[in-house]
């Protein structure tokens, strides 16, 4: 299954070296890895999508607290969350097709921002599923270029990860691995 | 190169602010730190700090050891460390040397040793460039340290170095490099040394929960047949005497791993010695029955599992371990206690009920006794075999007064060290366990030797490895430095010859090792020897070596093919494991297949 995981760190040279140095030395399978920017200065934000069953999301929690740079990280794959991708496709067009391709990105409330005598430019927003479909849907046009920025992810309202020290509570069999095993903020 | 104006480097440490160059402060730090030694090797990217190391030198507050090579420079760090559970520091140049330190970085980082590694770089403006002797240090050591830094401007340097010291030092200990471009050693800047040390994302001391010490005293009330598993972490937490008021309290027998060898007394009646993929069959079997099985301070190493899903499946597993990380990840404990040893042993202590668990001792007591003695200890009396050598050197160095250190290479020696050396505490036995890295041993000792100079410092190695790094024996004589040294010379990499043998249909390949002349070796070194052929001439060759004033060396010419039984096999669940022949088997030139 996949897990959303959130890691704020330091902003310092080679810290994305750091931690994509570990996952890879660590054989954990990343999905996706999107970094930007957080509310603080000097601290960025990571968004990782992790594909492996719990005891791996487990792992690549503690692993990444274990880098010295990363100052916290939150498994919210069970949290109320808005998970967003945003991607842009430049798909091959004809005065026939052109019509069709932006019915259909607006269904998807995706936008058109570019337009040239063979292609046009969608902007789609959404969770990956739909950025997923959206692309199947253009596929058949040629879709020329593409490229997607990976899941981005804010939890909801009072969700809000409160980046605290993980507690050190009791480790009851794999059932209850998230308890411990993921250091519930407190 | 300009000195800059400075306070000399006052010994009541004057915190205010001082103008140094950088390669000033690196020492600066140093002594802040309460380093007196470092191993090194100088080049042109630490130039500088070596031309300011003259004046620490002269009045002898710091003293510099000249390697051969730079991985015995991490080595000896390594086993300075070990030895005084303190910082062990060593310094290379750019480029060769620093990659030269790798090996031993990684075997220190592997068994949680902490090592400050300084390293010379190109200048900051020539980073990137593909520098004479540029290499990119940070980048190929990241994943063998705990964490490091590159220095390209002096005034983040002594915060660095204090950080560096507090990340090796504090919570699971470990390697921090720090590499530092050459322009920044010849500025000058403002040095102080009183900053608060704030590193959020740095958890080394996790607090523990006093539920889940609860819950691991009512599991191990409930057990009727508990056993201890203890690593490495009871020695660095310094709780073997809490780990023996556990075990005598709750008549828990104890089996430890490589590291751990010595947590509780090995002549202690609770103590069933090694397990693993060399240990004993009755250790290995006690694992395989417990129905509590406590581990403390390990981290479930495939070594001492065997195959996973086979581990200890009778048992409610209770994980004490200091670093998060290592629970649930070869193992999922039933009770996980996350904390300082030194904090949950003693809160654990008081709730465990005094037991005897009469029955499960007896029973390991006749398993034991399946393994008697003569089967241990199989000697063949005519022909020189690695356990006996082993055995008398235990002997021989039970009676002396002086604290004992044993540093092992990697290989069969290694396993019959752990075998058939008696070890009565804790941190006796220096062994690289993690990485297994031959060459470990004659540089770790020396490091040892460096931190005691009054301890009886033996270096054990195989003539594989002991040829890796014997270079070091002259750093010996330069640092006159009374470390003995046994070869356990079997004309063979003997471990990998043992695999051969049992895997791979007995086809020698690249295992048959030829040794120089050692007795002649140590001669052009100027260190005394002999060599050993005969069983009746070891005593005698090891009371010569202990008479002797400084170094000395002995080329045990042993028997070749003889295996480390008994053995589980790799992938194999540790109680299917290959015994002992019986005693009056002959090992060796037969060819006879042992009698698995
Ligand atoms: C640096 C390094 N290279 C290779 C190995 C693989 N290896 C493990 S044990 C061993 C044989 C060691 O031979 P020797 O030092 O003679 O010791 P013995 O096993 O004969 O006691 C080898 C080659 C290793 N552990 N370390
Ligand atoms: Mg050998």
């Amino acid at each position: 299954m996949q897990y959303t995981l959130v890691a704020w760190m330091r902003d310092k040279p080679g810290v994305l070296n750091r931690v994509s140095g570990m996952l890879r030395r660590r054989n954990f399978n990343i999905d996706s890895l999107q970094v930007s920017h957080s509310e603080t200065p000097g601290i960025s934000r990571m968004t990782f999508v992790v594909d492996g069953d719990e005891r791996v999301a487990d792992q690549v929690v503690k692993q990444l607290r274990k880098v010295v740079d990363v100052t916290a990280v939150e498994d919210i794959t069970n949290r109320l969350a808005i998970l967003r991708e945003l991607a842009l496709i430049r798909v091959r067009t004809t005065p026939a097709t052109r019509g069709e391709i932006m019915q259909f990105a607006e269904i998807y409330r995706a936008q058109i921002v570019d337009v040239n005598a063979e292609n046009l430019v969608v902007q789609a927003v959404g969770t990956e599923d739909k950025v997923d479909s959206l692309i199947e849907l253009l596929r058949p046009f040629g879709i020329e270029e593409m490229v997607r920025t990976g899941r981005v992810a804010l939890c909801r309202g009072d969700e809000r990860p409160k980046r605290t020290k993980p507690a050190t509570s009791i480790f009851k069999a794999a059932a209850s691995l998230n308890g411990s095993g993921h250091g519930d903020p407190e | 190169m300009a000195l800059a104006k400075r306070e000399p480097a006052a010994s009541g440490y004057d915190l205010g602010p001082l103008e140094f160059t950088g390669s000033q402060m690196i020492w600066e730090a140093l002594l802040r730190e309460g380093v007196k030694i470092v191993f090194g090797h100088p080049g042109g990217a630490i130039l500088p700090a070596y031309d300011a190391l003259a004046e620490y030198e002269a009045d002898g507050r710091i003293h510099h050891v000249l390697v051969r090579h730079e991985q015995c420079a991490a080595h000896m760090a390594d086993g300075f460390a070990r030895a005084t559970g303190d910082v062990g520091v060593c310094i290379v140049t750019s480029g060769p040397g620093a990659t030269n330190l790798v090996t031993g970085l990684a075997t220190a980082q592997m068994d949680s040793v902490p090592v400050v590694a300084i390293t010379g770089q190109v200048p900051t403006n020539l980073l990137g460039t593909d520098a004479f002797q540029e290499s990119d240090v940070v980048g190929v050591t990241q994943p063998v340290c705990k964490h490091n830094y590159l220095v390209t401007d002096i005034a983040e340097l002594p915060l660095v170095m204090k950080e560096a010291f507090y990340i090796a030092r504090e919570g699971r200990p470990g390697v921090v490099l720090v590499d530092i471009c050459k322009d920044v050693q010849i500025e000058t800047g403002i040095f102080r040394y009183d900053f608060e040390i704030n590193l959020p994302g740095f958890e080394p001391w996790p607090e523990y929960s006093p539920e889940s010490v609860q819950a691991a005293a009512e599991l191990l009330n409930e057990s009727e047949r508990p056993l201890i598993l203890a690593g490495h972490g009871i020695h660095l937490s310094n709780t073997s005497e809490e780990l023996l008021q556990l075990v005598e309290k709750a008549g828990i027998p104890v089996v430890t791993t490589l590291l751990g060898t010595g947590n509780i007394p090995e002549t202690h009646p609770l103590s069933l010695g090694m397990g693993g993929m060399h240990g004993e069959a009755f250790a290995n079997r006690a694992v395989q029955a417990c129905d509590v099985l406590v581990a403390m301070g390990m981290r479930f190493d495939d070594r001492i599992t065997g195959r996973l899903d086979r581990f200890a499946a009778k048992a409610k597993i209770v994980h004490f371990e200091l670093d998060r990380a290592e629970v649930g990840k070869n193992i999922v404990p039933d009770v996980a206690v996350i904390g300082d040893l030194a904090e949950t042993l003693p809160a654990f202590l008081p709730q465990i009920k005094e037991r005897r668990h009469q029955e499960w001792v007896d029973t390991l007591s006749e398993w034991r006794s399946e393994t008697d003695e003569a089967d241990i200890i199989q000697f063949e009396v005519e022909e020189l075999i690695p356990p006996f050598v082993i055995r008398q050197l235990w002997h021989a160095t039970e009676q002396t007064e002086k604290r004992v250190i044993v540093v092992t290479d990697v290989g069969q020696h290694q396993m019959w060290e752990s075998q058939y050396y008696i070890h009565e505490h804790a941190g006796m036995l220096l062994t690289s366990g993690g990485l297994g890295t031959m060459g470990y041993a004659l540089p770790a000792a020396l490091g040892a030797q460096m931190s005691d100079p009054d301890a009886l410092v033996w270096c054990v190695a195989g003539d594989g490895g002991f040829q890796m790094t014997l270079q070091e024996l002259a750093t010996i004589q330069q640092e006159k430095l009374p470390v003995k040294i046994a070869i356990i010379n079997n004309g063979f990499l003997g471990m990998v010859r043992q695999w051969q043998q049992i895997f791979y249909d007995k086809r020698y390949v690249g295992t048959p090792i030829l040794s120089p002349d050692y007795v002649k070796l140590a001669e052009a070194y100027d260190i005394p020897a002999a060599v050993v052929r005969h069983p009746s001439e070891v005593v005698s060759v090891l009371e010569q070596a202990h008479k002797t004033d400084g170094p000395f060396l002995v080329d045990f010419q042993v028997k070749e093919e003889v295996n480390v039984y008994p053995m589980v096999a790799p992938g194999a669940a540790v109680d299917e494991l290959i015994r002992r022949p019986k005693p009056g088997y002959v090992q060796g030139y037969s060819g006879v297949q042992p009698s698995w």
